[in-house]
């Protein structure tokens, strides 16, 4: 194990959490991601590879999939963003890139994105305040692309009441900030 | 008639209003009372005040025309210190304990107004004066006219102070927009609710029901406002309807968009803590229906706009649900059926009206009241509030008849601004006489209810179901039509009627003091157009966009111009329907979450070492890192350069773009958009690569490194991170779709740090795992390839230099980066390593010259930078064609070459143009621009980089650098650009 000591992306050793009313905002670092963009007609391959060496089939535009540990969403034609916990998967593209070979294009992407996990009951009366997706016609399984106060996002409705937001690493204080604000506003 | 208390001495019985719950306020300073369910225009008339502001231009007493949002007169302030609002219209201003207005406009008090004057010189300030009178002397438009008028011109005030206030913003989406909920909105929103479609009822008042709240007659048996509350009721335990009150729908943009404001807790003292005033909302709807009503005109006549004479919808509106009356005795003035219910509502309330005064000499006789049939109101008396109105009787006869007030109405007109908002042009109804929605209406739009002409409650309901099944059968939904109460459903009856001939001061647009006289003058002087019409008399300008006073005037120029009005046109209404409040529209983006921030991956440990940062674009970057004892940010810099060229310095370089680059023909790609080749470069190596814009023009430069046959990491600026990305999305998906290759950003995937200085391997041989080799001769000038540092953390490794030193950049995944850094700091003390900011690496980058931003300033190309044998002539590239035009290529282009003062203490200012040392200053003998300057510490001497007619062939040539903004001259030596290590021995090293 090396030395360097990580840091999240709101620049602490230990992840934020928040409470706000009944909503729950949680960094969350644990997680690998990866960007899997099928090469030049190899998006049936690819697809098919996913579902026999990880048991995980690739979403459809506007969806995600999760087979054990390996979550993937849609985020461009013939392109998604896998993930899986960081602790057994830190080098999540090299093991996919693995068994998807020439097929496919692979790139770590953990580090590009902060994660929050934004849980509670009235979680699409936040949501409206802060993105143009309709996200009360996204049921769990669901993910888009998006903007939040200008910043490109993922959303990952992973339940009823929780929402995963992937924003840019370097603007997550203001990412965290807009997500907080929205909170206090309505809770 | 029973008043509630001694104050309110024109309260009514009944309404709406609850007598249980008192309120105080204020008004220009003195204490009032009203109920919850008052506005403060009803709470004001419940009080017997009458006069409530000063017109625009006259300064001119006035009071409420109207009970609504089309209120031009009863303009205020509302609250004090950060909170205080002007102009806010009382008849929407929802009263709350404690509510503190002031009336504007007005000096020193609102009973005695000096600027009054302004009335007195009428004849002198009439349409367009100003375009007349301050003509001469020509200078004195700017300095002295214009800020006297301007001075003079204006309402409300602002306050100096901050919004302590937080406003938000949101996002919504439906099926089916509803705006208004009066008969025509409830009646559709209940349809649709029904059929279970997602519906959004929005609507500016505080309570649902529009007109039905202000009208006696009940719908089959039960009162409109309860039957509104019925389906209020059924509306809001629907899951599928969303019902947004105090919401104004102010815009109706492309693709059914609509602008919404809604005013959280405009309705109380302050909003609770955190929680919003308001909140913006954008509402993606699939279909709309605009069921915003009717707003009635009032007729021009002389002196039509004391105190105390209103529309007479309004006064109805008043007496019913508010349980006020203007004044104890009303007189009406008429030309249509509709005005004369206010006379039955009135009598039955206990007021006291004279006589109903209406045009039409075949009026319909008022059981009790007397009529005054085809009879005109030609004068009215009453300086601060309406005393008498002069009555021109039918048979030629004056009358004089004493009153309180004076409730008016011409007719009505479809509330149309929704309409109009995508230039939706308006069609005039022969039978309504008045304009309708034409059928260029935005797409998805259905308009329903008096909105569309739907005059009777009745109409209005069944429009509105009507309008609500098409609109959701369009969309798929089978929509059974409800069952709705049988309404009034009396004709329009009404005989177009505009204003009283002869008058001389009879007011059109009451809140811009617009007169028929003013429309007469427009006339006069050729400017018939509706359009010129507007802009000549500032017709309908003012916050109320003319909605109660556009018609009339359009009518008296029609008179004029013997045309029709529907031949004379209208003008159209832009957002927003009624002002919306800067803070709104801002949401939670003021001060410095304006916009978001990005921070570097040291950032924090910057922050530790007391960094001074720089905003680029959205990144802070540190800028220069003072040590204790620097006072200035030049000795800093200074040190910051000396020490990495004399050691090693580092620099985090994360902002700078990273664009992961794979598949078959990644390399052909590359190909495309650099200006030179990229298909042989080897794995394991990086190059400096150009692009071109389309026109030819050098736009970015960066590297790529080749880390596989299949796969490349190029870097761009800071600046172009994002541009250069869409380009190459857009020759990948649209230029070469055929091309296999597959692009993400990376840029905050990795920290990248450049570590640079002649110490810069021996540090990161401490830092890097001793199994990868990074001598000389196993990862020379240009190498680059994936590594591990610190004991096993994967790594990627360039040997690319900026400064000219020997320098590296190092990059670690992004939640390492912070470790790495004080790694680096760590391992680098025992060679005296400095971290450097932007500053230091722009004075090393200019003593090595190599081009940056101010150089690719979008005019320049790659001849012009002296890279033009980097165009390759070999392949195509983006640009290839046109950087190859003749203008482009000239013998005595300009080119980069280095710039040195020839007394060597002086410094060069940037941006300064060259000319030659003797001779003319101007354009016609510019040599060209200095781009870049700094102090050198490794020279000793301030430099610069610029641009030259025929460059290097000019080394050792003097030219003057001249300033004239800031009367600055001084001669400089063309040198090489390249001040430091021209021949690149040390960055080889």
């Amino acid at each position: 194990m090396h030395k360097l000591k990580p840091l999240t992306p709101l620049g602490s050793h230990t992840p934020r959490v928040d409470r706000i009313g009944p909503f729950e905002i949680a960094e969350t670092v644990e997680t690998a991601f990866a960007s899997v963009a099928a090469r030049n007609g190899q998006e049936a391959a690819v697809i098919s590879a996913m579902a026999q060496n990880h048991g995980l089939d690739l979403p459809v535009a506007g969806k995600a999939a999760q087979a054990g540990k390996l979550a993937a969403f849609w985020i461009s034609p013939s392109q998604w963003m896998c993930a899986a916990p960081h602790e057994t998967h830190e080098l999540l593209a090299q093991q996919l890139k693995a068994t998807l070979g020439d097929r496919a294009s692979v790139v770590e992407q953990t580090d590009a994105w902060c994660r929050f996990d934004v849980t509670g009951k009235k979680l699409c009366d936040l949501f409206e305040r802060l993105t143009k997706a309709d996200v009360r016609a996204m049921p769990p399984g669901s993910a888009c692309r998006s903007t939040v106060e200008h910043l490109g996002v993922f959303l990952w409705r992973t339940a009823e009441d929780q929402m995963v937001v992937l924003g840019p690493r370097s603007s997550a204080a203001s990412l965290h900030h807009a997500l907080v604000t929205a909170a206090r506003s309505i809770a | 008639m029973s008043a509630v208390s001694t104050q309110q001495v024109n309260r009514l019985s009944g309404g709406l209003v609850d007598r249980g719950q008192p309120l105080s306020f204020r008004f220009d300073g003195q204490s009032y009372q009203g109920c919850s369910g008052d506005t403060l225009a009803s709470a004001l008339m419940a009080n017997g005040v009458r006069l409530m502001g000063r017109s625009f231009k006259y300064h001119r007493p006035r009071g409420l025309l109207s009970a609504g949002s089309e209120e031009p007169n009863a303009l205020v302030e509302l609250r004090t210190g950060g909170r205080q609002e002007p102009n806010t219209r009382a008849t929407v201003a929802e009263l709350y304990d404690g509510l503190d207005a002031r009336s504007q406009n007005r000096w020193p008090s609102l009973e005695r107004d000096m600027m009054a004057i302004n009335d007195r010189f009428a004849n002198f300030l009439t349409a367009g004066f100003y375009y007349k009178t301050f003509m001469w002397p020509k200078a004195f438009w700017e300095k002295l006219y214009e800020p006297i008028i301007r001075k003079a011109a204006g309402l409300g005030r602002l306050t100096g102070d901050a919004d302590p206030d937080a406003y938000d913003k949101g996002f919504l989406h439906c099926d089916l927009l509803v705006v208004g909920a009066g008969p025509a909105g409830l009646a559709a929103a209940l349809t649709a609710g029904r059929a279970g479609a997602r519906v959004i009822l929005a609507d500016e008042d505080f309570l649902l029901g529009g007109r039905l709240l202000s009208e006696a007659q009940p719908l089959a048996d039960i009162a409109g406002a309860d039957w509104a509350g019925q389906v209020q009721a059924e509306l809001a335990v629907m899951g599928n309807v969303r019902i947004l009150p105090r919401t104004t729908v102010f815009g109706a943009y492309d693709h059914g968009i609509y602008g919404a404001v809604e005013r959280n807790a405009d309705h109380v003292a302050a909003p609770d803590a955190g929680k919003p005033r308001q909140t913006l909302w954008r509402i993606y709807s699939k279909r709309a229906i605009i069921a915003t009503g009717a707003i009635e005109r009032p007729i021009a006549f002389e002196n039509n706009d004391r105190p105390g004479i209103m529309l007479a919808g309004a006064v109805r509106s008043f007496a019913n649900r508010w349980a006020a009356t203007p004044a104890s005795s009303v007189v009406i003035f008429a030309n249509n059926d509709d005005a004369h219910q206010t006379a039955r509502d009135l009598q039955a309330k206990g007021v006291d009206v004279p006589a109903v005064v209406d045009v039409r000499p075949d009026a319909p006789e008022i059981p009790g009241i007397e009529l005054l049939a085809g009879a005109q109101i030609v004068e009215t008396a009453g300086r601060l509030g309406l005393r008498s109105v002069t009555v021109r009787m039918a048979n030629g006869k004056t009358r004089i008849i004493p009153c309180g007030a004076l409730a008016m109405s011409g007719g009505w007109n479809p509330n149309l601004g929704l309409t109009c908002h995508q230039r939706g042009r308006p069609v005039w109804d022969g039978d309504l006489h008045a304009f309708v929605p034409g059928q260029d209406l935005p797409v998805g739009q259905h308009v329903a209810g008096a909105a569309m002409g739907a005059m009777s409650t009745d109409a209005a309901l069944r429009s509105g179901a009507e309008q609500a099944g098409e609109a959701l059968a369009d969309l798929g939904f089978t929509v059974p039509a409800p069952e709705l109460p049988k309404a009034e459903d009396a004709p329009v009856s009404l005989t177009p009627f505009w204003h009283v001939q002869g008058a001389k001061r009879a007011w059109l647009d009451f809140q811009n003091d617009v007169t028929v006289k003013d429309v007469k003058l427009a006339h006069q002087e050729n400017f018939t157009a509706v359009e010129h019409l507007k802009r000549y008399t500032t017709l309908g300008m003012a916050t109320d966009q003319g909605k109660t006073s556009n018609v009339g005037a359009l009518a008296v120029m029609a008179e004029l111009t013997g045309k029709s009005i529907p031949q004379t046109g209208t003008t159209i209404f832009r957002p927003p329907y009624t002002p919306v409040a800067m803070g709104a529209l801002a949401g939670r983006a003021v001060g410095k979450d304006f916009h978001p921030t990005r921070l570097t991956p040291s950032h924090a440990w910057a922050e530790e070492q007391g960094a001074v940062f720089v905003e680029v674009g959205n990144w802070l970057r540190a800028q220069w890192f003072p040590k204790p004892g620097e006072t200035h940010w030049r000795q800093s810099v200074d040190r910051e350069v000396q020490q990495t060229r004399r050691s090693v310095g580092i620099c985090d370089v994360t902002t700078l773009g990273k664009i992961d680059v794979q598949g078959a023909d990644a390399a052909a790609f590359l190909n495309m958009m650099y200006a030179n080749g990229f298909a042989k470069l080897p794995v394991g190596k990086v190059r400096y690569g150009l692009m071109l814009r389309e026109d030819g023009v050098a736009y970015d430069d960066g590297t790529a490194a080749r880390l596989a046959e299949d796969h490349f990491v190029v870097t761009t600026t800071t600046a172009n991170a994002v541009l250069v990305y869409r380009n190459m999305e857009f020759v990948r998906q649209c230029l070469c779709p055929d091309m296999d290759v597959q692009l993400i950003s990376t840029t905050e995937a990795w920290a990248q740090y450049a570590v640079a200085g002649p110490n810069a391997r021996k540090l990161l041989q401490k830092i890097v795992d001793p199994e990868f080799d990074i001598s000389n001769d196993a990862f020379p000038f240009m190498a680059c390839g994936e590594i591990t540092v610190c004991g096993g953390c994967r790594a990627r490794l360039f040997r690319i230099s900026f400064s000219g030193e020997l320098a590296y950049e190092i990059a670690v995944p992004t939640r390492y980066g912070d470790a790495l850094m004080r790694e680096m700091m760590a391992a680098g003390e025992a060679f005296d390593v400095t971290p450097y900011g932007t500053e230091a690496l722009g004075v090393m980058r200019i003593e090595k010259g190599h081009a940056a931003g101010n150089e690719l300033n979008g005019t320049t190309t790659a001849l012009n930078l002296g890279l033009g044998r980097m165009v390759s002539g070999k392949k195509d590239c983006i640009g290839n064609v046109l950087s190859r035009r003749e203008g482009m290529n000239t013998d005595d282009a300009l080119r980069l070459v280095g710039l040195k003062p020839v007394t060597p203490a002086q410094s060069l200012p940037a941006g300064g143009h060259l000319m030659a040392a003797s001779g003319p200053v101007d354009a016609a003998h510019d040599q060209g621009y200095v781009t870049s300057a700094a102090y050198s510490p490794t020279l000793g001497t301030a430099i610069g980089l610029g641009f030259v007619k025929g460059g290097a062939e000019r080394l050792g040539e003097q030219l003057r650098l001249v300033n004239p903004l800031e009367k600055q001259e001084m001669l400089v030596e063309i040198v090489s650009a390249h001040f430091v290590d021209p021949e690149g021995e040390k960055l080889r090293a």
